[in-house]
């Protein structure tokens, strides 16, 4: 393989790659919206006698099938469907009686909270008990860290919440049992902090174990690395050995795993967000499905999906700037 | 532990603790234990909630208002009674069959529509595989759980329906885990017998190739069920799964919660009964992937150490140090520990480098030539390396004595490596530059840009053009000779007094290869280091190295100047490696010419090693060690018939 001519290099790359990325985004986005309209149409029974009431005559159910172009072909549904969506427009639930991207909107920012520490919280534990459990191999740090992420991901997470309302919130009163805010006198910033404790590390616990376990493996085939005895034969420290070339090369493989671990979390979240009634999307869909309202499920489903496909992206992106070769 | 305790009673050195390479075993046991546990609890679990209708259990849905929320331990109600006064043992026992039924079917049905899927992709390639795998691509795009939720609110809330839904969910595990597997069979030669024995691609599918993945289709089985279990309980938790009267261990978390705050136990047990039941089968999952994971065998995913251990069963001492000699190198052995099984890499090798010299070790492929010269500045992993006996001396100093930070200092300062492939010896992830500065700043208190505009230096001095611009290359971006020079311009940063080339041209193409070695033998010159040169081919040996050692399994079958070894080489390997060397505009001449392949050092035989492969070898070979002799003026042979014996003797 020649020597390359010395092209510039550095940030364009990366910038065309990010866009590059995006712009591979968008057929993923477009599939999404077809699973979730398929799967809505899916759904057995008439939306309009969902919505009119079973009481409905039939001259206002076919009228109001054609205002919702339910007498069109599939497809042709479909693209009324995304038309409206692109303008916006994700209907109106029945039952709130208000426009569902309105909803969804303001119940999605609680999430994002959530889940967003959350994925922080796991990044960083599992990161650091990953790289601890790999350095201080078969120590008994390693053999504790390892016991104790196997329980992690084998705890339901649900029952952990309970757990830790009963121990922390009911007995020792130190953080609320529920909640996003202080019903009197909330509202800023550290009243949000202590609602957000206990849900977030709940939240975070199965996925702290995965990436540990992940992080371990990934360090441990590093450290056997060639460029690792080359990094060692140049005489470098091996604090720095193991914290600048293992970790680095490490987290290439990590990355991607963090951003699928957000699918985990933002799923997750359904389950901390009823224990905790955090007012959030999870806590919204679940209401939802259990009143049928399924224009607010469909609304839901398809913000949640389309935020972990950024996330996604965001941690391929995270990659190749991490990884020249992948340029 | 006793077997470490035996094979090294006289230890020295202090090493940390873990440095002594614990043996493998008592991890596996340790593992083999908690999955030993979980087995255990997973079918104690199982036979109970099998047993369910056997035991003598109180109906789980009778009420009883008057016996309401007992606490655990009640008289009548081990565990006590929920909310609508029924037994909470019974409701546990006859919950856990319905959960692990549950699970169990969830795991059954995702395994066969995953596995059918990953078969057919795999196996049919092409369009059909595209199609499939992005369907499944786009089924993963979901979040897992917000999938399982739509499908369930699309069938609606319901025990059967929450199955299904974790079912389908999990199906990409399988498709994608089998369609692997299946792809690379449905490219294998037996594979492609049946096809022309005629037989249908449905026969072949389910005959030949189900068969081999079977295993891959029960390690996913046993690393999903628990997730399965979780996941309906989660649904049932939601209220979205089973439906009262029926009741999972899920929906009894979830009526449990509403009464939280004045009795605890109704939600708690059931949370119990879930975690023992997913951590059983998780400790389990983990036991049996630990023994089946070939990388966890090998020793592949042990941290190797900063430096080889050191456990000579008693220091040499009394050496008198060779003052011409730079590096000098008396009897080392390094080993291999693979479980019981030891490898005696490197037998009792001496070794001597002089100033401006440049020694060749050269062998075959597990010869144990590079161990050698790794052990020098303890570069061989540990575990399972370790370095048994002997003493290296640099400049008169002992390596194997020196502390860690010596060892470190001298690494790259006086003794510099060039290593074998530059594509894997230089970070992937780092700058040229970055690589260089660092190995410039790791011995040398120079600010960043003096050490850059050094490092800038360097590149010129291995003649590479252009050198500040390709200060900002990464390794991936240079040609392979480029990058052997900056592995050269990395060994160059200090004036080392020793530079060990390990293979440094055999991943480059012949005219790069003469470059690097005319390179070398200028910057020997120039700067007086001593070159210890390992190679496996004589024609390299010949034009750099002043005198040569041969070595075969782990010693030196014969040593002398280049000159003499080409000329009239002694042992009968010796010739038979000559003979091997390629021969400019022959590129057809074969270069595996020696019959037979080298023993395993695990088994060394008593006598000469290569006895079974040389053809002048008689029982006297086989019967005792053959030591190493002299043969004529500073050359040594270990062989009891040599060659050219009358040429050296007269």
């Amino acid at each position: 393989m020649p020597a390359g001519p010395l092209e510039p290099r550095g940030k364009s790359t990366v910038t065309a790659y990010i866009a590059k990325r995006l712009l591979a985004a968008v057929p993923v986005l477009f599939g999404l919206t077809i699973i979730v309209f398929l799967i809505m149409a899916m759904i057995p029974g008439d939306p309009a006698i969902a919505i009119l009431g079973s009481y409905a005559t039939p001259e206002n159910v076919e009228r109001l099938n054609r205002q919702l172009g339910l007498d069109q072909p599939l497809f042709q549904q479909y693209f009324i469907w995304v038309g409206n969506l692109l303008q916006g427009d994700l209907g109106r639930s029945y039952t709130l009686n208000r426009p569902v991207l309105d909803e969804v909107m303001e119940r999605f920012s609680a999430t994002l909270i959530l889940a967003g520490t959350a994925l922080i919280l796991c990044s960083v534990f599992g990161l650091i008990a990953g790289v601890v459990s790999a350095v201080r191999q078969f120590s008994w740090v390693d053999k504790a860290v390892t016991f104790i992420v196997l329980i992690g991901i084998s705890v339901p997470s649900f029952w952990l919440g309970l757990l830790l309302i009963l121990v922390f919130a009911v007995n020792l009163q130190w953080f609320p049992a529920s909640g996003m805010f202080a019903i009197y006198g909330g509202g800023d910033l550290p009243d949000l902090l202590h609602h957000l404790f206990l849900p977030a590390i709940t939240l975070a616990v199965v996925a702290t174990g995965v990436i540990a376990r992940l992080t371990r493996t990934a360090m441990l085939e590093v450290l056997r690395q060639d460029y690792i005895r080359t990094a060692r034969a140049k005489g470098l420290t091996e604090r720095r050995v193991i914290y600048r070339h293992a970790f680095k090369a490490a987290m290439v493989t990590v990355i991607p795993v963090i951003g699928i671990q957000a699918g985990f979390v933002l799923g997750g979240a359904v389950y901390i967000e009823t224990v905790f009634q955090w007012p959030g999307i999870g806590s919204m869909l679940v209401k939802a499905i259990s009143t049928r309202d399924l224009l607010l499920v469909q609304g839901g489903v398809l913000v949640v999906a389309a935020a972990y496909v950024l996330f996604n992206l965001a941690a391929d992106v995270a990659q190749t700037v991490l990884d020249p070769r992948l340029r | 532990m006793s077997e470490t305790t035996a094979t090294a009673p006289a230890r020295r050195e202090k090493l940390p603790k873990r440095k002594r390479g614990r043996p493998d075993s008592i991890r596996l046991l340790l593992n083999n234990a908690l999955a030993t546990a979980g087995l255990v609890v997973f079918v104690l679990i199982v036979l109970v909630a099998v047993a369910a209708p056997l035991l003598p259990l109180p109906d789980p849905d009778a009420t009883a208002p008057a016996n309401r929320l007992l606490r655990p331990l009640a008289e009548g109600h081990l565990l006590g009674t929920d909310a609508l006064g029924r037994d909470i043992l019974s409701r546990l026992i006859w919950g856990t069959q319905v959960s692990l039924a549950v699970g169990v079917s969830a795991t059954l049905i995702a395994a066969f529509f995953g596995s059918l899927i990953g078969l057919v992709a795999g196996y049919a390639g092409g369009r059909i595989d595209t199609l499939l795998m992005r369907g499944i691509d786009m089924v993963m795009a979901f979040p897992y759980i917000l999938l399982a939720l739509a499908i369930v609110a699309v069938l609606g809330p319901g025990l059967l329906n929450a199955l299904y839904a974790i079912a389908v969910v999990n199906i990409p595990f399988f498709a994608r885990n089998i369609r692997g597997i299946a792809l690379g069979l449905s490219r294998r030669e037996f594979v492609d017998a049946a096809r022309l024995s005629g037989k249908s691609n449905a026969q072949i599918l389910f005959i030949e190739v189900l068969p081999n993945v079977l295993p891959v289709i029960i390690i996913t089985m046993s690393t999903t069920i628990g997730w399965m279990i979780l996941e309906t309980a989660g649904l049932s938790f939601l209220g979205l799964g089973a439906q009262p009267p029926q009741a999972d261990l899920g929906s009894m978390l979830g009526e449990g919660r509403k009464i939280l705050f004045t009795a605890p136990h109704v939600s708690v047990i059931p949370g119990v009964m879930i975690f023992a039941l997913v951590m059983s089968i998780n400790l389990l999952g983990d036991g049996v992937r630990d023994v089946l994971d070939p990388r966890l065998k090998s020793g592949a995913l042990t941290r190797p150490v900063a430096r080889t251990a050191v456990m000579r069963d008693q220091v040499p001492g009394g050496i008198e140090p060779d003052a011409e000699a730079v590096l000098d190198v008396r009897d080392l052995k390094t080993e291999f520990r693979f479980g019981g099984d030891v490898f005696k890499a490197v037998g009792g090798v001496d070794m001597k480098v002089g100033q401006g010299e440049c020694l060749g070790i050269v062998g075959e492929s597990g010869s144990g030539k590079s161990v050698s010269a790794m052990s020098i500045m303890g570069l061989v992993p540990t575990p399972p390396g370790r370095i048994t006996g002997g003493v290296a001396l640099l400049e008169g100093e002992d390596l194997f004595a020196a502390s860690d930070e010596r060892i470190r200092q001298l690494r790259g300062s006086a003794v510099s490596h060039v290593f074998q492939d530059p594509l894997s010896t230089l970070h992937p992830l780092f700058t040229v530059g970055d690589q260089l500065v660092e190995a410039i700043q790791a011995h040398a208190p120079l600010s960043g840009s003096a050490a850059r505009k050094k490092a800038a230096d360097l590149l010129k001095t291995v003649r590479i053009p252009n050198p500040a611009e390709r200060l900002k290359s990464y390794p991936h971006e240079l040609s392979g000779g480029m990058r052997q020079r900056v592995c050269m311009a990395m060994a160059l940063a200090h004036d080392a007094r020793v530079i060990i080339a390990d293979e440094p041209t055999t991943a480059l193409d012949v005219t790069v290869q003469a470059q690097v070695l005319s390179l070398l033998d200028t910057l020997r010159e120039e700067r007086n280091a001593g070159i210890l040169f390992i190679t496996h081919d004589f024609g390299v040996v010949s034009a750099i190295c002043d005198r040569v050692a041969v070595m075969y399994a782990g010693q030196f079958v014969e040593t002398g100047t280049t000159e003499e070894i080409l000329t009239s080489p002694a042992h009968p390997y010796t010739a038979k490696l000559i003979d091997c060397v390629p021969v400019l505009g022959e590129p057809e001449r074969r270069l595996d010419a020696i019959g037979g392949r080298p023993p395993v050092v695990n088994d060394l035989p008593v006598g000469c090693a290569f006895a079974d492969r040389c053809p002048r070898a008689g029982d006297d070979c086989r019967a005792a060690p053959i030591p190493l002799t002299e043969f004529g003026e500073g050359r040594t042979v270990r062989c009891i018939h040599p060659l050219n014996a009358e040429a050296e003797h007269g």
